[in-house]
């Protein structure tokens, strides 16, 4: 226990503040080996995680590293060295603190390896850098704490598995380290604290008065929401006229492109020039930094934001979170309206504004559940072993080792406790030889076995490549975005897809400005301002969460109601007229409705899966029809539904259901699926099968490199059972593949389906003919259509009747 | 000396017959060409040995299986076509020392389908001298017409080069896809290894190269018979699929 010092409590006094139940029983079980604090935003949550760190520096001078520090984002760890100091500096304590991040300057980061701070700040992956460097041990030498904030979100993915991997390390550099975590609210506290402590050994928890609820609504707006979509841009009136109404107001979108589009269209309608300021992660650093140093001054009334403000940096006064677009995830929704007033014990207000029609019904259901208090989630699977591979190398980087003890460690490490032998031995092939059937590699070997057993990088110049590649954050490869001219001002980033398909005089929106695309020049977009044409928008390969299963049953349940009185007007006539022209969807229930629309036939399952299973239905879906000879020609799936469109009418659906066939289908369906490809790109490139950072900038003549795909085709058809394949698959079928929601649809359904054969587009699906992320089908329907877009491209120039007289002029 | 199969005018046999320089030439769906005349089958940029040359040089360790897959398509071609040569348009190795340190199956493979067979080694820049295996080696090479050499000369005529590795996409169907481009003076085709990326077929230096008319193949199941895109705005325009 640790007890608070007399100097704490009048400097609590002289601030006028108390202490909050929660932080002082950190404090009375700072000695616990592990600890998890559950607080909402606003509680003090951070405080509480240091209060044991100043309290023990107070007593008794430290040598060295007392704390560390990690935070999921940059920003977070600058924030919190700024709210850190201020105790620091009145009570005149001695404590040095620093922040290190990617954001750090070189010579400032080789100082704090020589002569490390008392209290460090900083990100999973500068940690697992850190641990990778030779002297990792004298620097974590005396290490007595490490507090994770926003646990539950480094936790919802790999980055979690790398931190944890990474204190696991650190455990064995300083044996009796304390871990801490600070988390928002979960629907698994024991499941979250499981993955923190050092497995097998429990965790404490600690969970803080949640306060009262929210005051949360959804925002009437005079225009009826677009049928599809996923922008706010209709409600851009009421939206401003809230922030006039409030000091200060986030207004949060789920892309970082809908966030852009949006702040394009306030800042046309922004009549009485209120301050309003953009922030997402593809924003250069410096932008990044204006927008938050002004939001910290007061000076801003709104800003246009994504998940890159949904963690806990204090943003001041904060008192109105707006939601454009359905949140998707209700604990998700409730993490964000915790961002509104910081006042402990005041409830927070938040506004929903859905993004289509759909979205009006998927916000009532959200409003309900965060009203019935009931979060959702899906369990954590186990430790994913790309992270591990990658683990490995950066364990190889630091030092020679011993594989024996590596395994003890990863252990201990709560998402890997299950992990088998077998499995490290896997990892530990892979990394060392390639992992291949065909052992081509015994010359150029990554890791070899010394004499004494210890394992060691056989180039250690390999070293410089391994941590130019360190980290789980998979971010398309993008291309950074500058003024043109000298000293040009960076502005952020765009995806080299979306670069690529510029011409110069095209124009694109980024930070809110329009900017004309001039040149490429050494992998930088060059742009200038003169801005004449209609902005595209540029693309962001931004995860979009499906709806949780527990959302998306609310939804089907509300369906079933008479009538929808709290509804805006336009949603629930059109709900009415669904159900007048057709039928509703039930939870228990396949509903099938099929019609003609631009000469094709289409079909529409409404399935409520969420997005990416209802991707992977199309995918199922129209392959079985292509075998009926049905020649579906592409589909679009959405949260609730999946439309296909093709050259023949279907008229028996029931069949396509069924289980067993559908799980077949996937079997051989998966390899050659482009989502598989995707999944394996991360996967490739976690695990160090692709580098991504090359020592020497990257060429641009494109020749050099070769996508991704090609190495997943080739690894697929000569080496199948390839560990990368097997974590490429098992990832798949849990993320993008999502094939649990589809087992759960065809759970709640039984092969219960109902065919509606409709003249027209129903109003739902009428909804669905507006969608975009259109997925062509490459069957025998499409060949067709391209050999006749071939042919109308040799008539149209001209050419048709090609010969020797057109082409070779002899 | 025409090979049966590819008499038939193509479009059934799934290859596209092009005159060129008074001579006829037959694309085919993987990126090779046949010249029925001569019995040769034609390809380019093999890039075989390429993942031991990037583990050497790189020590990043790609699946090892590039020349076993770029072998059984040339295989697979051979076969089609009962060609009796063959001339590799250079870059057939991905440097001179993966050429000897091919896994000893694949040099089994590459030494069978030489073997009893005309076959020509163009240099290119990856594999500029010769490669220790059976078969000719060539700078570049005449034959009737028609000049066959790696990387393209300006004001060349009836001349067959790799190098770039042209790609190509159809608006509204999908992504690229490597493709020969050819127009009266000149051809240059796709790169056949397995590991090779591309470079847009649109492309300054292509375009300096190909100028217009001119047409491209796109490789796939079936090859597909395209004019090569207009400098503005070409091929932007889009369709629904």
């Amino acid at each position: 226990m640790t007890a608070l010092p007399p100097s704490f409590e009048d400097w609590f006094a002289k601030r006028g503040w108390s202490i909050h139940p929660h932080q002082r029983e950190m404090l009375d079980r700072a000695s616990a080996s592990a600890l998890m604090l559950i607080a909402p935003t606003g509680g003090g949550k951070t405080l509480a995680g240091f209060l044991p760190t100043l309290a023990e520096l107070a007593e008794a001078p430290h040598q060295g590293l007392h704390t560390l520090y990690i935070s999921p984002l940059k920003a977070l760890a600058t924030d919190i060295r700024r709210n850190l100091m201020i105790p620091i500096e009145e009570m005149d304590l001695p404590v040095r603190v620093e922040d290190r991040t990617g954001d750090t300057k070189q010579t400032a980061k080789k100082r704090q390896r020589a002569d490390p701070p008392h209290i460090l700040l900083t990100t999973p992956e500068s940690l697992a850098l850190m641990i990778s460097y030779e002297d990792a041990p004298r620097i974590f030498a005396g290490l007595k704490r490490v507090v994770v904030d926003e646990i539950h979100a480094l936790m919802e993915g790999k980055r979690g598995d790398q931190l944890m991997l990474s204190l696991g390390r650190l455990e064995t550099l300083s044996p009796g380290l304390r871990r801490v975590g600070l988390s928002a609210t979960v629907d698994d506290p024991q499941a979250l604290a499981a993955q923190l402590a050092r497995a097998p050994e429990p965790c404490e928890i600690i969970e803080a008065d949640p306060g009262p609820d929210p005051d949360i609504s959804m925002l009437h707006t005079e225009a009826p929401p677009p049928w599809a979509g996923a922008g706010g841009g209709y409600a851009v009136r009421e939206v401003l006229a809230q922030v006039k109404q409030h000091k200060t107001t986030l207004i949060f979108h789920n892309t970082r492109a809908q966030a852009e589009i949006f702040f394009h269209k306030l800042w046309l309608a922004n009549e009485d020039d209120l301050p309003i300021g953009i922030h997402h992660g593809s924003l250069s650093r410096q932008v990044r930094a204006n927008v938050e140093a002004a939001m910290v001054a007061g000076e801003l009334r709104g800003i246009v934001c994504t998940g890159s403000l949904d963690l806990g940096i204090d943003w001041g006064d904060v008192d109105l979170v707006i939601q454009i677009g359905a949140p998707k995830n209700v604990k998700r929704l409730v993490q964000r309206i915790g961002r509104a007033n910081h006042r402990y014990n005041a409830p927070s207000k938040a506004l929903l504004v859905p993004a289509n029609r759909f979205e009006v019904v998927e916000c009532m259901a959200a409003l309900e559940a965060v009203k019935a208090h009931e979060l959702d989630g899906s369990p954590k699977g186990p430790g994913p072993l790309d992270v591990l591979c990658q683990h490995i190398m950066i364990t190889a980087c630091a030092g020679p080792f011993d594989e024996d003890a590596l395994f003890a460690e990863v252990k201990t490490v709560g998402a890997y406790a299950g992990i088998s032998r077998a499995q490290f031995d896997d990892c530990l092939d892979f990394v060392a030889t390639g992992g291949y059937a065909l052992r081509a590699y015994d010359k150029w070997k990554r890791l070899l076995k010394r004499p004494d057993g210890l394992w060691q990088l056989r180039d250690p110049r390999s070293a410089l490549r391994i941590r130019m590649n360190i980290g789980t954050i998979q971010d398309a490869d993008m291309l950074k975005v500058r003024m043109r001219g000298r000293g040009g001002r960076p502005l952020g980033e765009v995806e080299e897809g979306f670069a690529s398909s510029l011409t110069p005089g095209d124009t694109f929106l980024i930070g809110g400005q329009v900017v004309r695309y001039e040149t490429l020049r050494e992998m930088t977009v060059e742009v200038t301002r003169r801005a004449d044409r209609e902005p595209r928008i540029a693309t962001y390969a931004g995860a979009k969460m499906p709806t949780s299963a527990q959302l998306a049953h609310r939804i089907l349940d509300d369906l079933q109601r008479p009538d929808w009185p709290e509804l805006p007007r336009h949603t629930r006539d059109w709900l009415h007229l669904q159900r007048e022209v057709s039928q509703m969807p039930e939870r228990g229930r396949i509903l099938v409705e099929t019609f003609p629309h631009d000469g094709r036939h289409h079909a529409c399952f409404h399935t409520f899966a969420g997005r990416h299973a209802q991707q992977t239905l199309g995918l199922l879906l129209t392959r079985r029809m292509e075998t009926l000879g049905l020649n579906p020609l592409g589909f679009v799936g959405t949260d609730y539904a999946t439309l296909v469109w093709g050259l023949d009418e279907l008229t028996d659906p029931a069949p396509l259901f069924e289980a067993d066939d559908l799980r077949e289908g996937l079997e051989g369906w998966l390899t050659s699926n482009a989502v598989m490809k995707r999944t394996f790109r991360g996967v490739a490139s976690i695990a160090g099968l692709i580098e991504k950072n090359l020592p020497q900038a990257r060429k641009t003549g494109k020749q050099a490199t070769f996508s991704s795909d090609i190495l997943y085709d080739t690894l697929a058809k000569y080496d199948p059972e390839h560990l990368i394949l097997r974590v490429t698959r098992d990832e798949a079928m849990r993320g993008l593949v999502d094939f649990a929601r589809v087992e759960e649809m065809l759970e709640r359904t039984r092969g219960r389906v109902d065919l509606v054969r409709a003249k027209r587009p129903t109003p739902l699906a009428a909804a669905m003919l507006l969608e975009r992320d259109r997925v062509p089908v490459a069957g025998a329907g499409r060949e067709r259509l391209a050999e006749e877009e071939a042919a109308r491209l040799l008539r149209e120039s001209g050419l048709a009747a090609f010969g020797a007289a057109t082409v070779a002029g002899v | 000396m025409h090979a049966p199969w590819c008499t038939g005018m193509g479009r059934s046999m799934n290859t596209i017959e092009i005159p060129f320089q008074g001579e006829t030439l037959c694309a085919l769906g993987s990126g090779a060409l046949f010249w029925p005349a001569r019995d040769l089958l034609i390809v380019s940029d093999l890039h075989l040995g390429k993942s031991e040359r990037i583990a050497r040089r790189r020590g990043t360790m790609l699946p090892p299986y590039e020349t076993r897959a770029t072998l059984e398509r040339l295989a697979a071609d051979l076969a089609a076509t009962g060609a009796g040569g063959v001339l590799c348009l250079g870059d057939s190795f991905d440097d001179l020392d993966a050429a000897q340190g091919l896994d000893p199956e694949d040099r089994a493979q590459l030494v069978s389908l030489i073997e009893g067979r005309a076959w020509h080694w163009v240099e290119g820049n990856h594999d500029p001298g010769p490669a220790g295996l059976p078969g000719e080696h060539h700078a570049e090479m005449i034959m009737g017409p028609l000049t066959f050499r790696h990387i393209a000369e300006a004001g060349a005529q009836g001349e067959l080069s790799g190098h770039y590795h042209p790609k190509l996409g159809l608006p509204g169907c999908g992504g690229t896809k490597p493709c020969l481009l050819l127009n009266a003076a000149r051809m240059i085709l796709p790169a056949y290894g397995a590991y090779t990326g591309g470079m847009p077929a649109t492309a300054p230096e292509l375009r300096a190269l190909i100028g217009s008319p001119a047409f491209a193949v796109l490789t796939g199941t079936k090859p597909l018979l395209v004019p090569y895109p207009a400098r503005a705005g070409a091929g932007r325009g889009r369709r629904r699929f």
